[in-house]
C-alpha cells in the first residue's frame, strides 16, 4: 500500500490537529474583531491584529461544492477510488476542504451536514455526515 | 489611451511536443518572428517582459531572455499571474510605454510542461492533500458543480464549448488537436473529476508566443504593416484558495471586463468575435456571464446551438482555443484576436472590426481582459 500524506504541522496550525485528537473541530477567531476563520494563520485576515484564538466548532455545516476523483493524483488515494472532496462551510463562518461521508447520489449543495471525526495512521481529520 | 498603443507584430512557434528545446529557446524564436511579423529591428526594443516558465524555475529569468535576445531593456523582467499574465504584461507594456518608462516592448512566453515536468499542475492545494484535494481539474470541477447545481446548467451545455472550440481547431492547420468532437462524442468521454470529463480539459503543450508592443504613433512612422490598436484592458482578483472566496460562481471577470469595456467606451453587444481563456470549459462559459454577454447563470444556454461556433451569434476561440489549438496559456488567444482584426485567421468572422480577448490564472483566481479594435 503507498503511503498516504501527512498533514504539515506547524507551530501556528498545530492546536487545530491536536484538537482533532480530543475529538473536536476547531477554528480561529480574532481576539480583537472577533473574525472567524480557517486555517490557521498568524494575524486575522479582515483585521490584521495578531491575536487569534482557538475554538471549539458545533461541527455542522453545509455543502457548499463537491467533486468525485475518478482517477488518482496520488497513489495512496487509488484504493478509495471513486471518492469526493468537498467543500463545506461552518455555522461559525470558517470553510475547509473535507470529505462527505455518504454515496455520491446523496450530495447537494447547501445540504446541511455535521462534523465526524475519524482516526487516520497517525492523525486525525474532520469529515462530514448528513445531517 | 484608448488605441494609442497598438501591437505591432505577432509570433509563435510549433504547438504541441517539442522535446529538447528549452523555454529561452523558444521565448528567442517566438520573438524573432514577432519581431519580422512587425518589421521591426532588435535593437529597437526597450522594454521586455517574459511569463514565469511553470516547468522550471530559474532566479531572474527574464535576464536570461534579454541575454538570449542580445538586447539591454530598459524595463523588464518575468511577471507571474499563471494564465492570467499574458494579457496582463501587454497592458503592463502599455502603461510603461504611455508613461515614457520605454518605447518598443516584446511580451513573451515559452514553455513546456508536456515534454518536461509538469509539476506546478499536480501539486496539492495547500494543506488539504489529506483529503485526496489535489491538482488543477479539481479546482475547476468545485466551481463547475456548484454552476451546475445552482444554476442548471447541463454537461451538454459544457459540452457545446469543446465541440465548437474542436471544429475550430479542425479548421486551423497550426492546431495540436485537429479532430472534431461531437456532442455524442464528448457524452461519452471518461470523466476525470466529476463533473469534469477528458474533452472539458485542455491540452498540455509546449511552445512560445510573442508580441511587440509600441504606440500607434511609432507603427504609423515605422511603417508597420498591419498593426492592431488596443481599445481597452482590465485585471481582476479574488481568493488564492477555491474554498476562500464567497461566491463560487463569480469571478474576478467582472471586475476586469468592466475595467477593460470602460476603457474602451465598448459594452458586449459591441464585440464581434471572442477568445476566452478555455482551460476548463466551465472556464469561458463563467467569463461570458461576468463580461456581461448575458445574465449570471444563464452561460450554458447561450452556448448553445452553436451559438458561439463560427456564423453564429458570437465566434468564441475561433483557432480552437486551449482545448483544441494550444494548451499554451493564453498569448495564443490574443494571436488570434490580432489575426481577426486584420482578417487572417482560418476561421476569419467576416469584417471583424472588435475582438475581446481573456486570459485567466490560478483556479479562477486573476483574470485579465484585452479588446482590441480595427
Ligand atoms: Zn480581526
Amino acid at each position: 500500500m503507498s503511503e498516504m500524506p501527512e498533514p504539515g504541522i506547524t507551530p501556528v496550525n498545530q492546536p487545530f490537529w491536536t484538537a482533532l485528537e480530543r475529538g473536536e473541530l476547531t477554528f480561529q477567531r480574532c481576539g480583537s474583531c472577533g473574525g472567524a476563520w480557517l486555517p490557521a494563520r498568524e494575524e486575522c485576515p479582515r483585521c490584521l491584529a495578531a491575536e487569534p484564538g482557538w475554538e471549539v466548532a458545533s461541527g455542522r455545516g453545509r455543502i457548499i461544492s463537491w467533486v468525485v476523483y475518478h482517477h488518482a493524483a496520488h497513489p495512496g488515494f487509488a484504493d478509495r477510488l471513486p471518492y469526493n472532496v468537498a467543500v463545506v462551510e461552518l455555522d461559525e463562518g470558517p470553510r475547509l476542504i473535507t470529505n462527505i461521508l455518504a454515496d455520491e447520489g446523496d450530495l447537494g449543495i447547501e445540504l446541511p451536514v455535521v462534523v465526524r471525526i475519524e482516526r487516520e495512521a497517525t492523525f486525525s481529520l474532520p469529515r462530514f455526515s448528513l445531517a | 489611451m484608448r488605441g494609442d498603443i497598438v501591437i505591432a507584430g505577432v509570433g509563435h512557434t510549433a504547438h504541441g511536443k517539442l522535446p529538447d528545446r528549452s523555454t529561452t529557446s523558444m521565448n528567442v524564436e517566438a520573438c524573432r518572428k514577432a519581431l519580422a511579423d512587425a518589421g521591426v529591428e532588435k535593437g529597437m526594443v526597450d522594454g521586455l517582459f517574459v511569463k514565469y516558465p511553470t516547468s522550471q524555475h530559474r532566479s531572474m529569468y527574464g535576464q536570461i531572455v534579454a541575454e538570449a535576445l542580445g538586447i539591454q531593456p530598459r524595463i523588464g523582467g518575468v511577471w507571474d499571474q499563471g494564465g492570467a499574465t499574458n494579457i496582463s504584461m501587454i497592458s503592463f507594456a502599455a502603461m510603461a510605454i504611455e508613461q515614457g518608462q520605454c518605447e518598443v516592448a516584446l511580451v513573451t512566453i515559452a514553455d513546456n510542461p508536456r515534454t518536461g515536468t509538469r509539476q506546478a499542475y499536480e501539486r496539492a492545494w495547500g494543506e488539504d492533500d489529506v483529503y485526496g484535494w489535489f491538482g488543477t481539474p479539481a479546482g475547476y470541477a468545485m466551481i463547475a458543480r456548484r454552476h451546475m447545481e445552482e444554476f442548471g446548467t447541463t454537461h451538454e451545455q459544457l459540452g457545446a464549448i469543446a465541440v465548437a472550440a474542436r471544429r475550430h481547431g479542425a479548421n486551423n492547420p497550426d492546431a495540436q488537436l485537429r479532430k472534431p468532437l461531437t456532442l455524442e462524442e464528448y457524452a461519452v468521454s471518461r470523466p476525470v473529476v466529476e463533473p469534469l470529463r477528458r474533452d472539458d480539459c485542455c491540452l498540455i503543450s509546449d511552445g512560445g508566443a510573442a508580441v511587440v508592443v509600441m504606440s500607434a504613433e511609432r507603427a504609423r512612422s515605422l511603417k508597420v504593416d498591419a498593426a492592431v490598436p488596443i481599445l481597452g484592458f482590465g485585471q481582476g482578483q479574488t481568493s488564492w484558495e477555491v474554498a476562500q472566496r464567497p461566491s463560487l460562481t463569480e469571478t474576478a471577470a467582472a471586475v476586469s471586463g468592466r475595467t477593460a469595456f470602460e476603457m474602451a467606451g465598448l459594452a458586449p453587444k459591441d464585440i464581434q468575435v471572442a477568445q476566452l481563456y478555455d482551460c476548463f470549459t466551465i472556464t469561458p462559459l463563467m467569463t461570458l456571464e461576468d463580461y456581461g454577454f448575458c445574465a449570471k447563470g444563464e452561460g450554458g444556454r447561450f452556448v448553445e446551438d452553436g451559438a458561439i461556433e463560427i456564423g453564429g451569434a458570437l465566434p468564441v476561440n475561433t483557432s480552437g482555443g486551449l482545448l483544441s489549438e494550444t494548451g499554451m496559456p493564453g498569448m495564443q488567444l490574443v494571436i488570434e484576436g490580432v489575426r481577426q482584426i486584420r482578417g487572417t485567421s482560418t476561421n476569419q468572422v467576416p469584417g471583424a472590426t472588435t475582438s475581446l480577448v481573456s486570459n485567466q490564472g490560478g483556479i479562477m483566481h486573476t483574470h485579465s481582459t484585452l479588446i482590441l479594435g480595427a
